[in-house]
């Protein structure tokens, strides 16, 4: 699918520096896996960069903080996803420079070895900044028996309107650039391929003469096309190999990461900085000053809005971006790593859709990445038929909501999948005695 | 800043943005495009046409009415559906002069199309077969003289009268075997058949909306570039008509000895209600394949018995005839054209 096909364009604009809250609210949990355990108490003082939520179990990050203040409370608040996680409540004060934060080049990082650069993503706290916040510590300890060729660096953006990854590669090429050399050797293979689409033609000449004279990094660009970005297809253009269904890109010897994790990489190895900020689009018709914001981690949504300004009343408020994001209830919610972007739009485009009977267009088959027919996965749905609906590659649906969007009869095609693939979840878990 | 409160806020589920091509604007975008060809019918064989036109429609449109009321349903008349259906029986309506076509007929046959076709299987998408042909062969059947022997001469044009070009090619080869033209046969030795330039432009008799050939080729190339339409149904569908019409058309005609490649593709394509049917029936969403491939075999299936039925049966009903039987085949075709999974072997290349 074109995004143009429903009429959405994307934007880029320079990455700013986003202004201090006064309140952070820092999830302990960001990352898929088990929580952090808060270190610190109401009453506690916290420097810029300091641990608050120590990593707990194996797939499982640090958390720090972005700014310097006092901890008032570690309580439940809600997040982008859940409706109450363990946060830690932090009063911004005192002073801290951004000096601090510059970022330098040196080959200090070549003397760490493999499992010393692979702790040091956990210490920093990093996961898959791509929306999937998976650990990337865990990523990156490859099990003995699959053998890695290639590290593919995701540098499409994984969806329309969202820009941070091409402002990313303009601004800190060199940084992404050391982040690949950093993971190829935690890896311990010899190439990459960075990937981008068509319509980044700035990023794709920067990194181009970045990597040079560099033979393993290899740069590629892809049509436009949603979900281009998403990992199978991007693997699948990359390298022309498919992802087995139920499986992963390892299978078939890749890693994947996008952009702004392995500039995260860079930052914390070489810099020694954990991750506590990241770059965010900001954007949508009701935003006054669209743009690509970096953000302390734990920012509210509402403190967001309040800086950058609305010029419409917001119908929907999106974390992520038109056709994977989700939609809050409240803007309470903080910015956490996986925040790729805050959309906010008017009640004029954010139409309310009314799920008509379907009338055989083929249009959701069409556009289906995964190769599915969503016309008949969701009448099984509906009908309660799981197992048939599993048959037919329930669970190979990556939720990209091309189908819905496409549909002319409004039909709540990724919807009604997503659902019976949360039916199977709880299934799974009541045989497990859970 | 502007202000809001958090009831301001609807969730709901990705994804947030979707397509504007949405249901009731693309059945009025396909009504709007069917318009040309119904005036210029209008034009060329006067009023009536226009009155028949008005009196499907509306019958169409008060049945959907009543039976969602009826059956309580939600109300799906500002979808567009049952107007677009209401005007594809009228285009299958024969033109003709004023008051020579009954106007029972236009409305029984929009009544069948919208209450038997359509609702008796479930409403809109859950029909099997194309309403509006539905409503057209139900009344050839039962109103036989009307629906074939009142073709109109035009007050505005020498257009020939009283055989629709088919017949008369038919004629013309003496292969006449059916005697339902029997009355046409007294034009037989004052006319030609119409030049390819007359039933391209529609001035030709023949059904209201498949007159002019030109009216409808271009209201399907503003459906394609929509991509309301797919370009593989049309495009299949009239290759195949003249391709299977230059072969084994030839062997119908007996001025000359039968030979094969010989026929008259041209003629074929731009008779018939090809056009009308290749663009607007054909391609209906939801009596025909979903996939690709699917699509092409039902086209290559409709050409195939289009071209089969002209040459050996009644000519007239051809077009509609081959889409109604290949609409019954669309679930086999569909289990043929299952995508190939991603990361699988499973299925077939769609
Ligand atoms: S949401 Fe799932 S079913 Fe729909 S297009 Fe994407 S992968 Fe296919
Ligand atoms: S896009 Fe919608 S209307 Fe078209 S086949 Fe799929 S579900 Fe049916």
């Amino acid at each position: 699918m074109h995004p143009r096909d429903i009429g959405l364009d994307t934007m880029s604009s320079p990455i700013r520096n986003a202004f201090l809250p006064h309140y952070l609210y820092i999830p302990l949990q960001q990352h898929i896996g088990s929580p952090a355990e808060a270190v610190v108490a109401p009453g506690d003082v916290v420097s810029r960069g300091d641990v608050i939520g120590k990593a707990s179990g194996y797939v499982s990050v640090n958390i720090h903080t972005p700014l310097p203040g006092k901890v008032i409370a570690v309580q439940d608040h809600v997040t982008a996803t859940a409706d109450r996680v363990p946060t830690v409540v932090i009063e911004v004060e005192g002073r801290f420079s951004l000096k601090g934060q510059v970022s330098r080049q040196t080959d200090a990082w070549k003397s760490l070895s493999r499992d010393e650069i692979i702790s040091r993503m956990k210490e920093h706290g990093l996961v898959g900044m791509g929306g999937a916040t998976f650990p990337m510590h865990v990523k990156y300890s490859v099990p003995a028996d699959k053998k890695i060729t290639t590290l593919l660096v995701n540098a499409v953006e994984c969806e329309p309107f969202l820009s941070a990854d091409n402002r990313l590669v303009i601004e800190h090429g060199e940084d992404l650039v050391t982040g690949i050399e950093i993971a190829l050797k935690a890896l311990g293979v010899n190439r990459a391929i960075i990937g981008f689409e068509a319509d980044m033609p700035e990023a794709v000449a920067r990194m181009r003469g970045l990597v040079a004279n560099r033979s393993n990094i290899e740069v590629l660009v892809f049509p436009v096309k949603y979900p281009q970005g998403a990992e199978k297809q991007l693997v699948k253009a990359a390298t022309g190999l498919e992802v087995p269904s139920g499986g992963l890109p390892l299978d078939i010897g890749v890693v994947v990461s996008n952009a702004g994790s392995l500039v995260a990489l860079k930052e914390a190895v070489v810099d020694n900085k954990p991750l506590f900020e990241r770059i965010v689009t900001v954007t949508g018709d009701a935003v006054e000053k669209p743009g690509n914001y970096k953000i302390a981690i734990g920012t509210r949504v509402a403190d967001v809005l309040a800086e950058v300004g609305l010029k419409k009343k917001p119908a929907r408020i999106i974390i992520g971006g038109p056709m994977m994001g989700l939609a809050q209830y409240s803007d309470q919610v903080p910015v956490t790593k996986g925040t790729s972007g805050i959309l906010v739009l008017s009640a004029r485009r954010a139409a309310v859709y009314r799920h008509r009977p379907c009338v055989r267009c083929g249009k959701c088959m069409t556009v289906c990445p995964m190769g599915l027919v969503p016309l008949l996965l969701v009448s099984r749905v509906e009908l309660g038929m799981d197992d048939e609906a599993k048959k037919h590659g329930l669970l190979d649906c990556i939720e990209c909501g091309c189908c819905s969007a496409v549909c002319p009869s409004e039909r709540h095609l990724s919807q009604a999948i997503k659902l019976g693939k949360l039916r199977h979840v709880a299934k799974k878990r009541e045989a497990a005695g859970d | 800043m502007i202000k809001y409160a958090s009831d301001d806020l609807v969730v709901s589920a990705a994804p947030h943005v979707r397509t504007r091509l949405r249901v009731p604007l693309v059945m009025w975008v396909v009504s709007a495009t069917l318009l040309p060809a119904i005036a210029w019918a209008g034009y060329v064989f006067g009023p009536w046409v226009l009155v028949v036109t008005a009196a499907a429609v509306l019958a169409a449109v008060v049945t959907e009415l009543a039976i969602t009321l009826l059956l309580r349903r939600p109300q799906t008349v500002s979808d567009g559906s049952a107007f677009l259906t209401g005007l594809l029986v009228a285009c299958n309506m024969p033109a003709t002069g004023w008051g020579v076509l009954p106007l029972y007929v236009p409305v029984v046959a929009s009544i069948f199309a919208i209450a038997v076709a359509k609702h008796a299987f479930g409403g809109l998408g859950q029909n099997w077969i194309n309403p509006a042909l539905a409503g057209r062969i139900f009344v050839f059947f039962a109103w036989l003289p009307a629906m074939t022997g009142g073709w109109a001469g035009s007050p505005a044009f020498d257009v020939v009268s009283s055989a629709t070009p088919l017949n008369l090619l038919k004629f013309q080869s003496g292969m006449m075997q059916d005697g339902l033209q029997a009355g046409s046969q007294a034009v037989l030795g004052m006319r030609l058949a119409p030049s390819h330039g007359d039933l391209f432009l529609g001035l030709t008799p023949g059904c209201i909306g498949e007159i002019s050939a030109a009216a409808l080729l271009l209201g399907g190339l503003i459906l394609i570039l929509l991509r309301i339409v797919n370009w593989e149904i049309p495009l299949t569908y009239i290759a195949s008509t003249a391709l299977f019409s230059w072969i084994f058309g030839g062997l119908a005609m007996t001025g000359q000895a039968p030979s094969f490649f010989t026929g008259d593709p041209l003629y074929h394509v731009l008779s018939g209600g090809l056009m009308l049917g290749a663009f607007y029936m054909a391609t209906d969403w939801v009596t025909t394949p979903v996939s690709f491939g699917g699509r092409i075999v039902f086209a290559l299936g409709c050409g195939i018995l289009t071209v089969l039925i002209r040459l050996t049966g009644s000519n007239v009903e051809g077009v509609s005839f081959a889409i109604v039987l290949m609409n019954i085949t669309v679930p086999l075709i569909e289990r043929m054209f299952v995508p190939r999974r991603f990361g699988t072997s499973e299925g077939r290349a769609a």
